[in-house]
C-alpha cells in the first residue's frame, strides 16, 4: 500500500501529523541540549570531588554523588533479588488462579501509586513505625517498593521469551524443575531481566519525592557512616539549589552542573540498558 | 529420609521461596493502604470528611487552622485537565504516526527517544521549566510571573506523552490487518483507512492509554511543585498560580510536627491521591485486558 498522500488535503494532514510527531523529538533534544550546554562549563574535577560551600552556591557535589550512589546500591539490594524471584515464580511456577491474579493486580496497583504517596508510606512504615529514622535504609526500601513492579514485569517478559523447548529438553533428561530453571532458562533470560531492571534503577536514581520524606538532607557535614544515616542526593540537591536559595540566579552554574550530572547518571543507566538489549538481541536468536 | 522424599521437599521449599517473593508485592500494597489509613484516621475522626470540601487550606495559623482540601483538589484537577488537553493530541497523533506511517528506520529512532523522555527525572524537567518555560510563558501571555498552572501543565504533558504514545501504539498495532485490507480493497487511501478504520478500532486502547497518562500526571510531584507557584486558592484560570495535592504533601511534610493535625491532614491528602490513581488504573487495566493490549 502506498504511503504517499493522494491529494492536497491528504498531504496537509500527513505533514501535519509528521510535524506534531517531530515537535516532540525537538523538545526532547532541546531539553537535553539546554542542560548539557548550561552544565558543561561547571563540570570539573573540583566540582565532582569537593563538598558544597556557601549553601551550595560554590564548591562541588561529591557528597551528593556519594549519597545517590548509596541509595541506588540499597535499592538494588532490596528490589533486584525480590523482583527477579517474583518474576521466576510468575513465569515458571504460577498457575492460573486467584493467588496469581491477586499478585498481578498488586503489581499493577503498585506501579500506579504516585511516588509522593510511596514517600508518605515509607515515612509511616520505615522511618517512624520500624524506627529506622530518616536514613539511607528507609530511602532505599521506599525506592525499592517503587521500582519493584518494573523489575518484575520486565523479568517475567524475559523469562517467557525463552522457548518452551529449552525447558522440555532439560526435563526430559531427568533434571529437576529448579535445575532446569537454573541451567536452561535463567542464562538466556538474564540479559533481558537486566535490561528492564536497569531502566527501573535509573528511575530510582532520579526520583525525588520518595527520598524527600525518608532519606534526603540538603547539607551534611560528613559523609554517611552507616545505613541509618541520612544522605544527600542529586535530585534533592537540585531541587533545593533551584528553589530554596536566597540568591537563585547566583547558583545557576551549580544548578546546571547538578542537573547535568543527574541526567548523565539516569540516561547512562538507560543507555547501558539499550546497549545490553541490542547486543544480546543479536547474540541470541531462536 | 529417602532420596525421593528429600527431593520432593527440596522442590517444595524452592517453590515456596519464589512464591513468597511474588506475594511480597501484595504485602506492600496492603501495607501502603494500611499505613496511609492508619495515619489519616485521627484527622477524619476529629474533623470528619466534610473538611475535604472546605475551600480554605491554612494549616499554620495562631487562631484558626483550617485544612480544607478543596483548593488543593481543584488545583490538581486544573493542572491535570490542562496537561491532558495538551498531551492527548500530541501523544495520540504521534502514536498513529509511529505505528502506521513511520518507516522502519524512523521507528528504531523513536523507541529510545520516548525512553529518554520518560527517563528525564521530574526534578530536571521542573528545573528546565523554572529556567526556560516559565519565563517564556510570562513573556507570551504578558504576566507578572510565569509560575502558574499553564507552565505546570506543559511540563506534565511532557511526562504523560511517553505513556500515551507507548500504549496507544500497542493498541493501534493490535488492530487486525484484515480490517485495513478490507478498507484498502474498497479503494480507501492510507490516510482514510487510518482515521476511519484503524483508529476507531483501537479507540478503547487509546482511551486506556490516556487514562494511564492522566494517572501519572495526577501523581506527579516535583515538577509541579517547582513551577506552579503554590498558591492555595481555587482558580479556573490557566495563568493563575495553583497548588496541587502532591506539592502540598511534599512541601509541607518536612516541616510539620509529628502527630499534629497538620501531619495527619497530609496523610489524608495522600490517601485521596492514592484512591484517585487507583481508580484510574483499575479502569484502564480493565479496558486493556478486555482488548488484550500490552
Amino acid at each position: 500500500m502506498s504511503m504517499k498522500p493522494r491529494n492536497t488535503s491528504e498531504r496537509i494532514v500527513y505533514y501535519g501529523m509528521l510535524s506534531i510527531t517531530y515537535a516532540i523529538l525537538l523538545v526532547v533534544v532541546y531539553i537535553i541540549a539546554d542542560v548539557v550546554v548550561g552544565g558543561i562549563g561547571t563540570l570539573s574535577w573540583e566540582f565532582l570531588t569537593e563538598a558544597p560551600r556557601k549553601s551550595g552556591e560554590e564548591g562541588g557535589i561529591w557528597p551528593v554523588i556519594v549519597g545517590t550512589f548509596y541509595l541506588v546500591l540499597g535499592t538494588i539490594a532490596f528490589a533486584l533479588p525480590l523482583g527477579m524471584a517474583g518474576a521466576i515464580y510468575l513465569s515458571e511456577y504460577a498457575k492460573q488462579g486467584r493467588m496469581t491474579r491477586l499478585i498481578r493486580l498488586a503489581i499493577v496497583t503498585l506501579a500506579g501509586i504516585p511516588s509522593v504517596v510511596l514517600g508518605l508510606f515509607g515515612l509511616g512504615l520505615f522511618v517512624i513505625f520500624l524506627g529506622f529514622g530518616a536514613s539511607i535504609l528507609a530511602g532505599s526500601m521506599t525506592l525499592a517498593c517503587m521500582i519493584l513492579p518494573t523489575i518484575i514485569v520486565a523479568s517475567e517478559e524475559a523469562l517467557r521469551a525463552v522457548p518452551q523447548s529449552f525447558r522440555e529438553a532439560s526435563l526430559a533428561l531427568g533434571a529437576s524443575k529448579w535445575e532446569t530453571i537454573w541451567r536452561n532458562v535463567l542464562p538466556y533470560a538474564v540479559p533481558g531481566m537486566m535490561t528492564g531492571s536497569i531502566l527501573g534503577i535509573g528511575r530510582a536514581a532520579g526520583e525525588t519525592a520518595p527520598i524527600l520524606l525518608t532519606a534526603a538532607a540538603f547539607f551534611l557535614p560528613t559523609l554517611p557512616q552507616s545505613v541509618f544515616d541520612q544522605c544527600m542526593a542529586l535530585p534533592y540537591h537540585l531541587y533545593i539549589l533551584a528553589t530554596q536559595l536566597p540568591d537563585i540566579e547566583k547558583a545557576r552554574p551549580m544548578q546546571y552542573g547538578t542537573a547535568l550530572v543527574l541526567i548523565i547518571v539516569v540516561l547512562g543507566f538507560n543507555l547501558t540498558a539499550i546497549v545490553i538489549r541490542s547486543y544480546f538481541r543479536r547474540k541470541y536468536r531462536w | 529420609m529417602t532420596e525421593l522424599s528429600r527431593q520432593y521437599w527440596k522442590a517444595r521449599v524452592i517453590r515456596y521461596f519464589f512464591q513468597s517473593c511474588a506475594i511480597t508485592s501484595i504485602l506492600i500494597v496492603v501495607l501502603v493502604f494500611l499505613f496511609l489509613g492508619r495515619e489519616s484516621l485521627p484527622f477524619i475522626q476529629k474533623f470528619g470528611l466534610s473538611e475535604l470540601f472546605n475551600p480554605v487550606w491554612q494549616p499554620v495559623s495562631f487562631e484558626d487552622e483550617q485544612f480544607g482540601m478543596l483548593a488543593l483538589i481543584s488545583g490538581s484537577l486544573l493542572v491535570t485537565f490542562l496537561a491532558t488537553l495538551i498531551a492527548v493530541p500530541f501523544g495520540v497523533i504521534s502514536a498513529i504516526y509511529i505505528a502506521e506511517m513511520a518507516s522502519p528506520v524512523e521507528r528504531e529512532i523513536w523507541k529510545p527517544v520516548i525512553e529518554m523522555l520518560a527517563g528525564i527525572p521530574s526534578v530536571v524537567l521542573g528545573f528546565f521549566g523554572l529556567v526556560v518555560v516559565a519565563p517564556l510563558v510570562k513573556e507570551v501571555f504578558h504576566l507578572s510571573s510565569g509560575l502558574n498552572a499553564l507552565t505546570g501543565a506543559l511540563l506534565l504533558a511532557l511526562m504523560a506523552i511517553p505513556t500515551i504514545i507507548t500504549i496507544s501504539e500497542d493498541a493501534i498495532r493490535n488492530v487486525p490487518n484484515s480490517y485495513k485490507e478490507a478498507s484498502y480493497s474498497l479503494g480507501a487511501s492510507k490516510l482514510q483507512t487510518i482515521w476511519k478504520v484503524t483508529v476507531p478500532a483501537a479507540l478503547s486502547g487509546i482511551v486506556a492509554a490516556v487514562m494511564l497518562g492522566i494517572g501519572r500526571v495526577v501523581g506527579e510531584t516535583m515538577a509541579v511543585m517547582m513551577v506552579t507557584g503554590n498558591a492555595a486558592i481555587i482558580s479556573f484560570s490557566p495563568t493563575e498560580s495553583v497548588r496541587t495535592m502532591t506539592a502540598t504533601v511534599a512541601a509541607e511534610m518536612g516541616e510539620v510536627p509529628f502527630g499534629s493535625d497538620h501531619y495527619h491532614a497530609l496523610f489524608v491528602i495522600g490517601i485521596v491521591l492514592l484512591l484517585m490513581t487507583f481508580a484510574l488504573n483499575m479502569v484502564a487495566q480493565r479496558v486493556l485486558k478486555k482488548y488484550r493490549i500490552g
